[in-house]
């Protein structure tokens, strides 16, 4: 089954050198294009690590990881194009495939892998678990369980920004799959509505799960942003080049001007929508293996850095063998750090209890 | 001491916390500019612009979900829904983000957002705007839930709401906005989770928030009048947190407990009050806790009979009475 309507992105150039010459792409160092390269790399390996853990055992015999695993394989060229943008005012929020955008904003592996496992050591104190990584330090909100459900969300932290008189925007990531809630639309409306500095990313990998974008979705996505009067666009996620010298100019608007945009990123996942499934139902393997081949995002972005001269075969060997390292390093982390305790259990639940120094409040916050 | 509706109540403490703190904004359904569904927000546009009042579209699952980012940002908004009844269209955001954030995020971010509205019946609008969720919304463990019955209790609790760093979710009822109350001129506070002896009594505990305070009190009335009864009445004025140790303390001292809610009984707030009663006061209590609640079915429109369907003095006074007898 064909996965899309109209196979917009084989309408491109193979080789799209000339989004390499945007300014914000040309005005990139070596160092900048090897680190955008290194991200990409660290993502997928960290991703297949905990995929690996996913479906093995620990020491005792027991899952290393529970409940869901969504994995961002083949979608690296979109989290790490635009988590790369971030200024010191610009915040993202994303739903549950949330591995790559914690580690494109910069989020520590051994606490992501941690919190996979389920450790007090992870990112959330083995709170969240996959589905909701956090890190608002570096601007990064979540990690969102329901479809869509993180729209509004990131909607509010556009019109924090600029209530707070701040230059700045948030991208509110979302999947294909998102674009039918209630939620996302009311979003819509609200960030045109009050001019807020929001630019909404589709990341199209497809399949709403495991229905295609043809079986589940009327007309085109983003144009439906047209409705709302706001500014879009589409663009190939296969291509960090791409990806930046579209959402740059969003980001600026956003920034600038305090306007939304939707950008709809064509993209691909190589993995099931969770490690759940099967991936047996809805689409071929020979898909999956043609996307593979041919606009897998890391190899693109390998090819453009080795033309450029900017990376050689060896470096690029070096930046792997070190994303493997990093990986492995993480899951030994999760594995040998303690679970949290059932006294963890009511920890974090107020804010007042997790500071009874500063209780204002009287009475009985827990009923156990 | 000058007297004040439940409505000014409110709105003065709106005014007095956008005036307090630059980062409190108030957003709602025609809070602005048609000066509020009820008038509760009225004059506060006028007052502090509409950066601070801002009218929202209908899209209650939108601009909730907005209030909840924005507060994670430092904001704090105190979002108007026109009825809580419209909880249901940003269930996933009031019970799924709002309450589950700090959690999830290991005690990262905060939501120190406030929601507010009424929530009752006895208006003769059907089921649709008739809700009253408190029992449903305090079963979210991260989230804190007022009912205020009086002016007084109103504008000292929302003020506290306002400053508190977890989401508080703030039932009024349409029914006691025009009732006037002694609200002191000078700045108060009353702490969440504070319950209020609004009558003291040796005979019965009546233990009720809401506008059923306003009846049970009444009734007692009655009761010392007629029958030489005395009531104590508990008003909880915070569901969660839930200060059991008042309810306690007066079970003990009167042996018999009425339960009074303007909400259907099944896992209501009166079924918790009652797990804990007889959990920690058993040996106290002189007779089964009694309990009085809506009748259940869905708010039935006709007007005569909603009135039946309610709490109201006729059905309490009885209710005391059975448990006297």
């Amino acid at each position: 089954m064909s996965k899309k309507p109209s196979a917009t992105i084989d309408q491109k150039p193979a080789a799209p050198v000339s989004y390499g010459q945007a300014p914000v792409n040309a005005s990139l160092t070596a160092e900048h294009k090897i680190e955008l390269y290194r991200q990409m790399v660290r993502i997928r390996r960290f991703e297949e690590r905990s995929h690996r853990a996913y479906t093995g055992k620990n020491a005792a015999g027991g899952a290393n990881i529970g409940g869901f695993l969504h994995l961002y394989n083949g979608q690296e060229a979109i989290a790490v194009g635009c988590c790369s943008l971030m200024g010191k005012h610009d915040h993202v929020i994303t739903a549950y495939r949330d591995h790559g955008h914690a580690i494109a904003v910069g989020m520590n592996t051994k606490a992501l892998m941690a919190e996979l496992y389920g450790k007090i050591t992870g990112c959330s104190k083995g709170k969240g678990g996959s589905m909701h990584f956090f890190s608002p330090e570096r601007n990064y909100w979540g990690g969102h369980g329901i479809v869509g459900g993180q729209i509004p969300l990131g909607v509010g932290l556009a019109y924090g920004v600029k209530y707070k008189g701040y230059k700045g925007s948030a991208m509110a990531f979302m999947g294909d799959g998102a674009v039918n809630q209630g939620a996302v639309h009311e979003a819509y409306n609200l960030a045109a509505l009050w001019n807020l500095p929001c630019v909404f990313v589709i990341e199209n990998n497809g399949y709403s799960m495991g229905t295609s974008q043809a079986r589940s979705s009327a007309g085109e996505l983003a144009k439906r942003a047209e409705g709302y009067g706001i500014a879009w666009a589409a663009c190939d996620g296969h291509d960090v080049y791409e990806v930046r010298a579209t959402m740059d100019k969003y980001l600026t608007i956003a920034r600038e001007e305090c306007k939304p945009a939707v950008v709809e990123i064509e993209t691909y996942r190589y993995r099931g929508h969770s490690v759940a499934d099967p991936d047996n139902t809805y689409r071929t393997k020979a898909e999956i293996e043609d996307y593979r081949r041919t606009k897998d995002p890391i190899q693109v972005f390998q090819a453009i850095l080795l033309a450029e001269g900017v990376l050689t075969e060896a470096s690029a060997e070096k930046i792997d063998e070190a994303a493997v390292a990093e990986a492995e390093a993480a899951a030994e982390f999760a594995d040998a750090s303690p679970y949290p305790t059932a006294e963890d259990i009511q920890k974090d639940v107020y804010w007042e209890s997790d500071n009874p120094d500063q209780r204002t409040s009287q009475g009985r916050l827990f009923f156990n | 001491m000058p007297q004040i509706t439940y409505r000014e109540a409110v709105r003065h403490a709106l005014a007095e916390e956008l005036t307090r703190d630059p980062n409190v904004v108030v957003m709602g359904e025609e809070v602005g500019q048609f000066q509020g569904a009820y008038k509760v927000t009225q004059g506060l546009l006028e007052k502090f612009g509409p950066l601070r009042v801002a009218d929202t579209p209908i899209s209650e699952a939108g601009f909730i979900g907005m209030g909840i980012g924005a507060s994670m940002l430092g904001v704090r908004p105190v979002m108007e829904l026109m009825f809580w009844s419209f909880y249901s269209v940003a269930f996933d955001q009031i019970l799924n983000n709002a309450a589950n954030v700090r959690y999830m995020s290991g005690g990262q971010i905060n939501c120190p957002i406030v929601i507010r509205g009424p929530a009752n019946g006895g208006t003769n609008v059907g089921a649709t705007h008739s809700h009253t969720p408190e029992n449903i919304l305090a079963a979210h463990p991260g989230v804190k839930v007022v009912v205020p019955s009086t002016a007084y209790d109103a504008k000292g609790l929302l003020k506290s709401a306002i400053r508190d760093n977890d989401p508080v979710f703030f039932l009024e009822n349409t029914l006691l906005y025009g009732e006037k109350g002694e609200v002191p001129e000078e700045e108060y506070l009353i702490p969440l989770g504070q319950a209020d002896v609004k009558r003291e009594g040796k005979d019965l505990t009546i233990v009720t928030y809401g506008r059923p305070v306003i009846q049970s009190l009444a009734v007692a009335e009655l009761l010392a009048k007629e029958h030489d009864i005395s009531v104590e009445i508990v008003d909880l004025r915070t569901i969660r947190p839930l200060d059991i140790d008042t309810v306690l303390a007066s079970v003990r001292k009167t042996h018999r407990v009425l339960i009074v809610e303007e909400q259907k009984p099944f896992c209501g707030v009166g079924a918790q009050l009652t797990y804990m009663i007889q959990a920690e006061a058993f040996d106290e209590l002189d007779a089964p806790i009694s309990r009085l609640c809506t009748i259940d079915a869905p708010a039935i429109y006709s007007p005569p009979v909603e009135a039946e369907q309610l709490p109201n003095p006729q059905r309490i006074l009885k209710a005391a009475l059975a448990l006297l007898d």
